[in-house]
């Protein structure tokens, strides 16, 4: 059986890799099948050391492919065990057929991705098109700003993955090398809590049960195919509760808040930044430097993707003295307006019958560094945007014109 | 490897086989005549005859489709498709899972319990090859079966590569500059047997005295083993319905269809036709092969019997070579 390793709230100088191997090693899940793929290479190995010294009692598979690792996860879930992997980029693409399986057959696979962009051309760092590819597959998905939230928002996937009113899977995303390879300061939950706080697994109609044999993954016509589509909209309805029900839990038990939005400093607010991950981090120090100069800018961070927060996010807005709103996209929409943020936060505002104006930011494809100064260009075009001077549409940061 | 002594354990005689349960349900939209059915009540008479609990992952094809049209299923046994191209990975963790949950007892310890994989032959020769490779390599506690009708029949009988060359298909029809597929077919029981995996077999409903030894040894191999079973279907090869199993006989007849088996590396060709038929026999039955016979086209059988020739030595050599001392 597993080793208890860490006792007590352990401060640790971890990267979001060793945070979420950390937290992976804590769940001790039944199985994990998984594919090595920069950025998300080092979490496998990571995870690997674990099963080879007995610190974990994971059935560990080394598979060929991403799509292998997606397929043995549903098959290991829908055989009632917990079941894990992680990936990246390509990674996730390629296991993109089995992602809308694995959702369509309501399992709770926990899954983390740390975020890469897409090929071609092939680059291996940061950017979140992979998980933006994957928005309809019908996976809940959380993203993370540093490796503490990528280590608490793994503790509580499973929780919520389980739950009989979602029963989804949940990928939760980390920005390739800024988070997975950088060094932060991260505090670890002691072994037994995380167990306690994770719990036993809800097994439902479980493929081993060889007296209750089920069919799982039948044939729907048009007859029925529909239905089941529209139950699982109603599951990623609930799960927009049950998430937050299990971020209350989180931070009844350990002092952590978890949200599906953080806001910082929008109660006063007449500008406003929307961003996913860690820029979000880089975000907060800027907003501080231009407050001093009496700009007032706030941040909304979007911790939960899918179900959209909607209501959360016109909250913030609409509880601020919000003249325009800057959404920044680390993923690409060619043809579309905007990237995939901005068209829901465009949709949260319809949903109110609102209007603010709005600058759409992409920033940060394949690695591109976004530091103080891109943001600082960024509230800028915000600034001028409420004083209803023409800016573009569409902005690209820190991009060779 | 730890192989029980096969030989110990009797398959029943068939008096006693057919009275087992049938655990797949009669009702399913499989064609009149396939082969698909029979070959999976051949494998469930052996299971029910050594008590084996049988858990599969389907891949698509004929038999996932015709099978499990919700809310119906004639699989009274846990069943889980996938997609097409993944029987192997899925297998993989549902025995991971069972290993996993076992250790930490939290499943029954009284059961016997065997994973199959099941895939037509595009599922298995084509698509669904590296994850077939990739869950051999591991060595994984699973049988995988490969019902294997040479096409994509569910789909409209298209060429796979398990397709014999001049069979006429939808993706590379006979027409006047076209004689139908120009490759032979792949060796995938040979590719799989290269895995180095403890238990290889081809089998043929029509012989399945061999198919029931063949498929106890598997039950009983600890790891992987890999059945490649004829598949008559008369939609795509436009045969009678009523001539399948005479059609898989004659496969096995002409050496068309090899039976034989490689066990811990030991090849053994199970059975040898004292005077093996020409391939016309087997050709002549199926309107696959029909434009082979007009006038003109006499040197293309040929052609097609030196493959057989071909594969047939090769086996033999194999077997000779591997023969213990
Ligand atoms: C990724 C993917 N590609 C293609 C298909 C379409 N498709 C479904 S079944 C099938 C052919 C199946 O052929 P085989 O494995 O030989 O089984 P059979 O239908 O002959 O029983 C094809 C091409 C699919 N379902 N998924
Ligand atoms: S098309 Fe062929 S393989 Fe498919 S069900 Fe009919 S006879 Fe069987
Ligand atoms: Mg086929």
């Amino acid at each position: 059986m597993k080793p208890e390793l860490i006792k007590e709230v352990t401060y640790v100088p971890y990267s979001g890799n060793m945070a979420a191997a950390e937290a992976m090693r804590q769940i001790n899940p039944d199985v994990v099948a998984a594919y090595p793929i920069t950025p998300q290479t080092e979490l496998m190995q990571f995870f690997a050391e674990f099963v080879a010294n007995g610190l974990v009692d994971t059935e560990y598979i080394p598979v060929e492919s991403e799509h292998s690792a997606m397929s043995a996860c549903v098959g290991a879930a829908a055989a009632g065990s917990r079941a894990m992997t992680a990936t990246a980029g390509p990674g996730l693409a390629y296991m993109w057929e089995v992602l809308g399986i694995a959702s369509g057959m309501r399992l709770p696979i926990v899954m983390t991705v740390v975020n890469r962009a897409l090929s071609a051309p092939i680059n291996i760092h940061g950017d979140q098109s992979d998980m933006m590819g994957a928005r309809d597959q019908g996976w809940i998905m959380l993203f993370s700003e540093n490796a503490e939230e990528q280590y608490d928002n793994l503790i509580q996937a499973f929780k919520i993955a389980e739950d009989e009113r979602t029963r989804l899977p949940v990928m939760v995303g980390m920005d390739g090398f800024v988070i997975s390879h950088s060094i932060e300061r991260v505090r670890l939950l002691p072994d037994k809590a995380v167990e306690e706080f994770v719990g036993e697994p809800k097994v439902m109609y479980s493929l081993l049960d060889v007296d209750n044999p089920i069919t799982h993954g039948p044939v729907a016509m048009t007859d029925s195919y529909m239905e089941f589509k529209r139950q699982q909209r109603e599951a990623m309805m609930e799960a927009y509760k049950v998430i937050r029900e299990v971020g209350e839990q989180f931070e009844e038990a350990f002092g952590r808040k978890y949200e599906h939005i953080e806001t910082y400093k929008t109660d006063d607010a007449d500008y406003i930044l929307i961003i996913i991950g860690s820029t979000a981090g880089t975000a907060k120090y800027v907003i501080d430097r231009v407050r001093e100069k009496g700009i007032k800018v706030g941040l909304i961070k979007i911790r939960t993707y899918r179900p959209f927060p909607y209501y959360d996010v016109m909250d913030a807005i609409e509880a601020s003295n919000c003249k325009a709103i800057g959404v920044f996209d680390r993923a690409e929409t060619f043809g579309a307006v905007g990237g995939p943020l901005y068209s829901d936060v465009a949709t949260a505002m319809h949903l109110r019958g609102k209007s603010y104006p709005m600058v759409s930011f992409i920033y940060g494809l394949g690695g591109r560094d976004t530091n103080v100064h891109h943001i600082e260009e960024a509230i800028d075009k915000v600034v001028q945007k409420a004083a209803g001077k023409e800016v573009p549409l569409i902005n690209y940061l820190n991009l060779n014109e | 490897m730890a192989q029980v002594s096969a030989s110990e354990i009797k398959v029943p005689p068939l008096k006693k086989l057919t009275n087992y349960p049938e655990k797949l349900a009669p009702g399913h939209r499989l064609c009149a005549g396939c082969g698909a059915s029979i070959i999976i009540r051949q494998i469930y008479m052996v299971a029910n005859a050594l008590g084996y609990e049988l858990i599969w992952a389907n891949a698509t094809g004929c038999v996932e489709v015709c099978t499990t049209i919700y809310p119906y299923t004639s699989w009274r046994s846990p069943w889980i498709h996938n997609a097409f191209e993944n029987a192997a990975a899925t297998i993989s963790g549902v025995e991971a899972a069972y290993k996993a949950l076992k250790r930490k007892g939290k499943l029954p310890t009284d059961k016997k319990v065997k994973f199959i994989a099941l895939g037509g032959d595009g599922g298995t020769y084509d698509i669904g090859f590296q994850s077939l490779s990739g869950a051999l390599e591991r060595g994984h506690d699973f049988i995988y079966v490969c019902y294997d009708n040479e096409a994509y029949m569910n789909t409209g009988i298209q060429r796979s590569s398990a397709t014999p060359k001049y069979a006429n298909t939808t993706t590379q029809p006979v027409g006047s500059k076209s004689l139908g597929k120009e490759q032979h077919k792949k060796w995938m029981p040979e590719v799989a047997a290269a895995h180095g995996i403890p238990y290889v077999a081809q089998v043929s409903p029509s012989h399945w005295k061999d198919f029931m030894e063949k498929f106890k040894k598997a039950l009983l191999t600890e790891g992987p083993s890999y059945i490649n079973a004829f598949c008559v279907c008369p939609r795509g090869w436009r045969s009678k319905e009523e001539e399948g199993i005479l059609i898989a006989k004659l496969a096995v007849e002409t050496n068309y269809w090899p039976l034989f088996e490689v066990e811990n590396g030991r090849w053994r060709v199970t059975y040898k036709p004292k005077n093996p038929k020409p391939v016309e026999e087997f050709l002549k039955r199926q309107g696959r092969f029909k434009h082979l016979f007009k006038p003109g086209n006499e040197g293309r059988i040929q052609e097609l019997q030196e493959e057989i020739n071909r594969r047939w030595e090769w086996l033999n050599k194999m077997e000779e070579m591997t023969r213990e001392e």
